[in-house]
């Protein structure tokens, strides 16, 4: 591969001048096509963050605009010396780590329904995918009002009389339920464009081979559809980190059910206090950059690895 | 050709819209008035104002979110951005000193807060100043009640003619195998209890507020938060506690009051026009409305009376709205006598006008009237402070769910948790 690609790149120093300059100037010419964009870009993403790590510097109220005064660093040390931000932060993984986790397992099951049905195929994929549509908001009502001791049918189904949202681990498995059952769906889908990757013909010959379905599955099917494991995992992941819609609606943060996410909303929103609420979310947009950073860096060793004959 | 006449359309619809809103200027003004969603009557309200105004001004209501903690955000956003799309807002009256204090309120001069005033029960005009001005009009005012079926307590052998306090009333439902239902989610309901029960004894959960960020909590002062706790603890242990008190609000409360396990309730006015509409309706057995008694907020402790909570709605102009002048207007044609009754009526919340509760319509509408504006008169506010949505949410998190409520950490705890919040050194 790599042979290839310098035979390919050696003859281009001996293009004539003319061809260099044509090609400086498309490449002048995508950086004015794209100016434009990478402008909105930078207005609409990268100032807003530099204003927010700014913002983190201050003691400053919306509500008392003359008491503001430089704070330094002292917001993320007020954030990291506080249990409460840590106790989100546990909550936050630990609902994290289940919900994807789940969803990777019955969202890999879905997409294997999907790509073996020989029936039905199209309407079987929109059914799975009704879920992934209804706004996150409207699901979340849905499965705080069936889980309600009052209203809900769940206890009456199952014959209990639990106040789910009374207790947190309770409140948080209603909270990563509806979590899976709304975002599986999505899941499936990315691993559903890996899968088809995977040709038959490997399949096959690794079964002549000898391979039982399991060493089929971690030994070929993974190690062939690992981008599509990556960017499923990580876009998953760096979502779910960021839960706050069904945590809004379903708990309101009570009974230690809090989020990152919600922890940075009620500072910035419900108290106004903008240096701690922005404090937060400089932190939690770090959390995310490193999660995004871990995953790569996990996938380039561990997956290669068990993609390598050994 | 389709898409061409698309574009058209598009651009067509953007030419309208400008020509709109400058068109807008040539008639009367529209005044945009924000309020909590109801029944309409705010609408019928405006419109009224809107008649009698001559052509000066025409009201629009826009609809605010459904709880109080909903409404103050959204109407923070908009005026922290100094948004002129606001001209007269419905406050909760425990944000009015923050409102003022940031400067998003227009303050009424001397004449027109005397008109503003005049015949608003004191506990509503109190609410509605900040640093000795007026700073909103007094217009809705609300207390809570003990509801009670009467079939319930007299089961219980629970007199309700002379005042009861807590303690009473959780042993009557719990003799009775019935509950006794209050709102106490974590959120705005929270602090409404905490209040009454800590003004029940004669404390508070803050003093010296215009010293700002540096009040004085005093939960712990005289054990005044003690009792509170141990009152809250009490029923979120008992049997008497609905399976979702932690999670209730308002609306949930009606719902158990309403089931076959109701027998006593805490809760706003509000709930027997409910009642009432849900009969007409047919979702409410008449049984259930027949059975439904009310009596004043119950004692903290039998040696003083009750403090019963203060809620409802102040009316605020906005110092960035174009018309504030057609705004004051507005509000005083709210406020006036003729058009509190027939709000009332109409949106069954009660007034913060007195002379309202002596009408005969409203006395045939509201049975308990009396009550009510007895109630009102000896109110307990809760805190005014500009910090208020901070000392709140302090006392929220240290005092849910009842039933974990530690009397002998919680008022220490929460005086401490309201102190750092304020200094920016604990998160909330």
């Amino acid at each position: 591969m790599s042979t290839v690609s310098t035979a390919e790149a050696a003859p281009r120093h001996k293009k004539p001048r003319g061809q260099l300059d044509h090609a400086q100037r498309m490449r002048r010419t995508g950086w004015m096509l794209s100016a434009p964009a990478v402008a909105i870009m930078i207005l609409v993403a990268i100032a807003p963050l530099v204003d927010a790590v700014w913002l983190s510097l201050f003691h400053k109220r919306l509500t008392t605009p003359d008491a503001n005064s430089f704070a330094g660093l002292s917001n993320y040390w007020v954030v990291l010396k506080d249990p409460l931000w840590w106790t989100d932060v546990w909550t936050t993984l630990a609902l994290t780590v289940a919900t994807v986790s789940v969803e990777f397992v019955i969202g890999f099951g879905l997409a294997h329904l999907m790509q073996r049905a020989l029936h039905l195929r199209r309407s079987l994929r929109t059914i799975v995918l009704i879920p992934y549509g209804i706004v996150t908001v409207v699901s979340a009502y849905a499965w705080r009002y069936a889980f309600d001791p009052s209203t809900g049918f769940v206890n009456d189904w199952f014959g209990i009389d639990i106040a789910w949202f009374d207790h947190r681990w309770s409140a948080l498995f209603v909270i990563a339920v509806s979590e899976i059952w709304k975002t599986t769906p999505f899941m499936s889908l990315l691993l559903l464009g890996g899968l088809i990757q995977v040709s038959p013909d490997v399949q096959e010959a690794a079964r002549v081979d000898g391979a039982g379905p399991w060493q089929r599955l971690t030994r070929v099917t993974l190690p062939i559809m690992k981008q599509a494991v990556l960017v499923a995992l990580l876009f998953r992941t760096m979502d779910a980190f960021r839960i706050f819609d069904a945590v809004f609606v379903m708990t309101g943060g009570a009974n230690d059910t809090e989020t990152v996410s919600f922890l940075a909303y009620r500072q910035l929103v419900s108290r106004t206090a903008l240096g701690l609420g922005s404090a937060i979310s400089v932190l939690l947009f770090a959390c995310v950059l490193l999660i995004a950073f871990l995953f790569i860096k996990l996938f380039r060793t561990d997956v290669s690895k068990l993609g390598s004959p050994t | 050709m389709l898409r061409r006449c698309g574009l058209r359309a598009v651009a067509l619809a953007l030419v309208a819209s400008v020509v709109g809103c400058g068109g807008g200027s040539s008639g009367p003004p529209v005044l945009n008035w924000y309020a909590p969603p109801d029944n309409g009557a705010y609408q019928k309200l405006a419109d009224r104002c809107s008649r009698a105004s001559g052509g000066a001004y025409r009201v629009k209501v826009s609809v605010l979110p459904t709880d109080a903690s909903g409404q103050r955000e959204q109407l923070v956003r908009r005026l922290a951005a100094k948004d002129s799309s606001i001209d007269v807002m419905a406050l909760d009256p425990v944000f009015v000193p923050e409102f003022a204090e940031a400067g998003f309120l227009r303050p009424f001069d001397p004449g027109e807060a005397a008109a503003l005033t005049e015949g608003m029960l004191s506990s509503a005009v109190e609410s509605s100043g900040w640093r000795n001005r007026l700073v909103a009009a007094p217009f809705r005012a609300n207390t809570q009640l003990l509801w009670y079926r009467k079939s319930v307590a007299a089961a219980a052998g629970l007199d309700l003619s002379r005042p009861v306090d807590w303690d009473e009333v959780i042993t009557a439902a719990e003799k009775t195998h019935k509950t006794v239902a209050v709102p106490a989610k974590r959120y705005e309901g929270i602090t409404v209890w905490v209040n009454g029960l800590v003004t029940g004894t004669g404390g508070a959960i803050v003093r010296d507020v215009e010293k700002g960020v540096d009040l004085k909590p005093t939960l712990q002062e005289g054990g005044s938060g003690r009792r509170a706790a141990e009152i809250m603890r009490r029923l979120g242990r008992s049997s008497a506690a609905p399976v979702n008190l932690a999670t209730s609000i308002e609306d949930d409360t009606r719902t158990t009051f309403q089931s076959g396990s109701g027998g006593f309730m805490v809760n706003w006015t509000y709930a027997r026009g409910a009642a009432v509409e849900a009969v007409a309706d047919g979702q409410l057995a008449r049984e259930v409305l027949d059975d439904y008694g009310w009596a004043r907020y119950p004692r903290t402790d039998a040696g003083n009376a009750s403090r019963p909570p203060f809620g409802g709605i102040a009316l605020g102009v906005s110092r960035y709205g174009r018309h504030t002048a057609a705004a004051v207007s507005a509000v005083r044609c709210a406020g006036s006598l003729e058009n509190q009754i027939t709000y009332m009526l109409e949106s069954k919340e009660t007034t913060a006008k007195a002379a309202a509760y002596d009408d005969p319509r409203v006395r045939e509408a509201l049975p308990m009237a009396g009550l009510i504006k007895e109630s009102l008169e000896q109110a307990g506010p809760r805190p005014r402070t500009p910090y208020y949505n901070d000392v709140s949410a302090s006392v929220q998190r240290m005092y849910h769910p009842p039933a974990g409520v530690d009397p002998n950490t919680a008022p220490r705890e929460t005086d401490d948790l309201i102190t750092g919040v304020l200094h920016d050194k604990v998160l909330l």
